[in-house]
């Protein structure tokens, strides 16, 4: 399978990428791992007239901490992501995600701001960020705007990224220390797409759920912000009851389709169990 | 469409090219260098064929541009070997073991296997597995591929530990 032809661009600064994309409109793709976006060329299901690589961009790769957040550059590859001792410390959410993505070549390659930002339902990473309250810089010739993930998603691979913005960095408010966290996958086999896959991160305080917060990933048009079934944990002593309104809430609002994965039904279904085990291991791991 | 120069380093040898940007690497390897060691299996990144090392770090070639490539230093199976021929550690321990029946997924899964040992020497069974879990093997049903990466990892690491 070969790409429709193209002109490639290899800009060394943001404002180059930037005035590139200004000046091709929508003729104009960028380029990050390239491990959603070729596959994708090589199928013809996309066909820009024009690349932009932002290997070359100083400053778009790399995780620190600051004011109470991680952020983390865009071009920060998912094997980074796991090898990051102060991601592991401040937020193991991200690399126990990060570790049930693909396989090792992909996770080599893959960046966190395409897997983000392409907007394809399958992708593991807007639910969890979706669920950490994440918020996506997004910059463009005119300047930068910060826009929370739970209002990035419109559709499949529509977002509210808009014709000439760059995906910059994202920033992940830091859960409070103590806080349980769990991701939870199903997948036919490694390197496929969730059937169904669930995050939660909630916090326990004196044997009671103070905050909770989960998401769901590939089981609507769209990752799910989970507000009820979130809501349904908070004052809990997060016992069988309260786990079981949380999956009811959780179950009601997917919208799977029906694909090689399992009928609507079944993904939907899959989708209770990954919250149930999700909610479980967070709860266990919580301090 | 207009193609770009390209140069890179591979298997220790600088070369260079002009290629169509929408070549991808496994095509120019292949096709313009004559280096058919890696494969074309799936060419949808799942079997892990035509695994090549780039910049120190696993790639499947299906999936980039050669031109994503440009500067950088890549090591396909060609150039595993000493180059008076003996085997690299890998290579010997998959045809020692029999890691391999058809024979099809040897170049990526030994270049896989090379990257895996650069980055952890002394891998338990299951860092194995999962290191490998990127490409597929249609005949061996991978037992003894695991069991000839563990024993090049030892062969591998006896030097250094004899040293010590």
């Amino acid at each position: 399978m070969i790409p429709g032809s193209f002109a490639y661009h290899q800009p060394d600064s943001l404002e180059e990428a930037l005035s590139l994309l200004s000046r091709f409109g929508d003729e104009a793709r960028v380029l990050a791992g390239g491990h959603s976006l070729i596959p994708m060329m090589k199928l013809r299901l996309a066909a820009p007239e024009q690349l932009v690589d932002l290997q070359g961009v100083e400053g778009l790769s790399g995780i620190t901490e600051a004011d109470g957040a991680l952020e983390i550059g865009a071009m920060t590859s998912q094997a980074e992501l796991v090898g990051s001792e102060t991601a592991a410390r401040l937020c193991p959410l991200l690399r126990e995600t990060a570790l049930v993505i693909a396989d090792p070549q992909v996770r080599y390659c893959g960046t966190i701001g395409g897997n983000v930002a392409n907007g394809d339902p399958g992708n593991d990473m807007p639910a969890v960020m979706q669920c950490l309250g994440a918020d996506y810089v997004l910059r463009s010739a005119e300047g930068e705007r910060s826009l929370p993930a739970r209002d990035f998603y419109e559709a499949a691979y529509f977002t509210a990224l808009a014709e000439g913005e760059i995906l910059t960095k994202i920033r992940v408010p830091i859960p409070p220390a103590g806080h349980g966290h769990a991701y939870e996958k199903q997948k036919r086999k490694v390197g496929d797409y969730a059937t169904a896959a669930a995050a939660v991160v909630l916090t326990m305080v004196a044997g009671r759920c103070e905050s909770a917060s989960i998401a769901l990933t590939n089981v609507a048009d769209t990752p799910l912000h989970a507000e009820a079934a979130s809501a349904a944990l908070v004052g809990t002593a997060v016992d069988q009851a309260a786990i079981d309104s949380a999956v009811s809430a959780a179950e009601a609002i997917t919208a799977p389709a029906s694909d090689g994965r399992g009928s609507a039904d079944y993904r939907t279904k899959v989708a209770g169990v990954m919250v149930r085990r999700a909610i479980q291991r967070a709860l266990a791991r919580a301090g | 469409m207009e193609k770009t120069h390209v140069t890179m380093t591979v298997n220790g040898k600088a070369v260079e090219a002009l290629v169509e940007p929408r070549t991808l690497l496994i095509h120019f390897l292949r096709e313009e260098l004559g280096l058919t060691g890696p494969h074309i299996g799936c060419d949808t990144t799942h079997c892990g064929a035509c695994t090549v090392d780039l910049a120190g770090k696993s790639v499947k070639a299906c999936t980039l541009f050669a031109v994503q490539a440009q500067g950088k230093a890549l090591t396909t199976i060609e150039g595993l070997a000493a180059p008076d021929g003996t085997l690299h550690a890998l290579q010997a321990a998959f045809r020692e073991h029999h890691g391999l029946q058809c024979g099809f997924c040897t170049p990526g899964m030994i270049t896989r296997a090379f990257r895996l040992l650069q980055e952890n020497p002394d891998p338990s069974e299951a860092e194995i597995r999962m290191g490998i879990s990127g490409n597929l093997c249609r005949c061996t049903g991978y037992q003894n591929i695991v069991k000839a990466i563990r024993v090049a990892a030892e062969e591998l690491r006896a030097p250094k530990e004899a040293a010590e």
